[in-house]
């Protein structure tokens, strides 16, 4: 199979795109993608200080250098979420990365930090693991990106993970959600601006991307996410994707274009009137604690304690 | 020479198959969508018309990935 653009031996099939692509102009396709999407949706500006939250998995590393190839000032925020056998080595690919792109690596570990892993937190708080997982990451990183003075936290979620949650969303008609599910959110009172520079590319291609550069990362899926509802999504939809390439992706750009704004206006857009700073931790919330602070109060452990990270 | 030996993950666990075939064969044979993984070969990424020959080293790498979805 050769390359569609210029003819060498091609290393990955885009089917989606009816194209073929060799190591190079791939290379190319995902720094164009990554580009045209932060550009499309104003993301980031060139001189921004940007916190990407850093899993050791495929999209965040591919994420992080592909932000630093961009010229992005670019900073890496780990959390060690205390699950046996794999948060080692992920923080060990996270390590290798950094190092290897002398770029600055925050680790927060949340049993050392905040006296709970995710399977302790979960038991104590009554949620699935995955729940505490979420809830336990949205609140570090966007904590550290304030207090650290960064302009924007990026996320490594993909387009297979963007089309898998609107799917969920779509199923249960869920317009809050929906409305919140953007490639941006811009910065409110008390919370950071949050970016997802990665959604005009395929989860397989961030993985191709990490092979083709080199990037080592953590392979293995997460223990505790085996049979999930979202994993079951992506399943329908990679199955519709194999019949009719080229689905998923416009399922997901069609939403942003033709639906987005009429479910925001459908669903409101004030809830955060009602948003007070958490006594505990100073993170807006409608409740008396925010739910992170309860989930480490529940677990017994210290919701007050500041996160280490200053912009680099 | 020897055959085709295959590693798989998610759990980690190696098979070996007889030689030469198509990647997209091999795939099939092993019950995979050409979509939810990669195929390395001697540790280099290939394309699904791609021919494996015997003796090779072959990785299929899973590419799906899910939980709370962060990040």
């Amino acid at each position: 199979m050769k390359c569609r653009a210029c003819r060498a031996g091609a290393v990955i099939e885009l089917p989606r795109h009816n194209s073929a692509l060799c190591r190079d102009c791939f290379l190319a396709y995902c720094r164009n993608q990554v580009s045209r999407a932060i550009d499309e949706h104003e993301m980031l500006r060139p001189a921004d200080r940007v916190l990407v939250a850093v899993s050791g998995g495929k999209d965040s590393l591919a994420l992080w250098d592909l932000l630093l190839d961009l010229g992005y000032h670019v900073d890496g925020l780990y959390i060690g979420l205390g699950i046996s056998g794999y948060s080692e080595p992920s923080a060990g690919y996270a390590r290798a990365f950094a190092q290897s792109r002398q770029a600055r690596l925050v680790e927060v570990d949340l049993k050392g930090h905040y006296g709970f892993d995710v399977r302790s937190g979960a038991a104590a708080d009554h949620r699935v693991p995955c729940s505490a997982c979420g809830l336990s990451k949205r609140h570090i990183f966007d904590r550290a990106a304030l207090e650290g003075g960064y302009d924007a936290v990026a996320t490594g979620h993909n387009l297979d993970d963007e089309a898998a949650v609107l799917l969920g969303n779509v199923l249960r008609w869920d317009l809050e959600y929906m409305a919140r599910q953007r490639p941006v959110l811009p910065a409110t009172d008390g919370f950071p601006k949050k970016v997802k520079p990665l959604v005009r590319l395929a989860e397989r291609e961030t993985a191709a991307y990490c092979v083709l550069r080199g990037i080592d990362y953590q392979v293995d899926e997460c223990p505790m996410a085996a049979g999930n509802r979202h994993l079951g999504y992506k399943e329908a939809l990679g199955l519709i994707e194999e019949r009719s390439p080229g689905t998923k992706a416009a399922f997901y750009a069609q939403f942003l274009e033709r639906a987005a704004g009429p479910v925001a206006a459908a669903a409101g857009t004030n809830a955060s009137t009602s948003l007070h700073p958490c006594p505990s931790c100073g993170a807006p919330t409608t409740s008396q604690l925010c739910a992170f602070c309860r989930l480490v109060e529940r677990a017994g452990g210290d919701p007050k304690k500041r996160i280490p990270v200053s912009a680099g | 020479m020897g055959g085709v030996r295959v590693l798989l993950r998610n759990p980690r666990r190696e098979v070996e198959l007889s030689g030469p075939v198509r990647v997209s064969a091999l795939l099939r044979q092993l019950g995979y969508r050409r979509e939810a993984v990669l195929v390395i070969v001697n540790g280099t990424l290939v394309t699904g018309d791609a021919s494996i020959e015997e003796g090779s080293e072959v990785e299929v790498r899973p590419v799906i990935s899910g939980g709370a979805g962060w990040p």
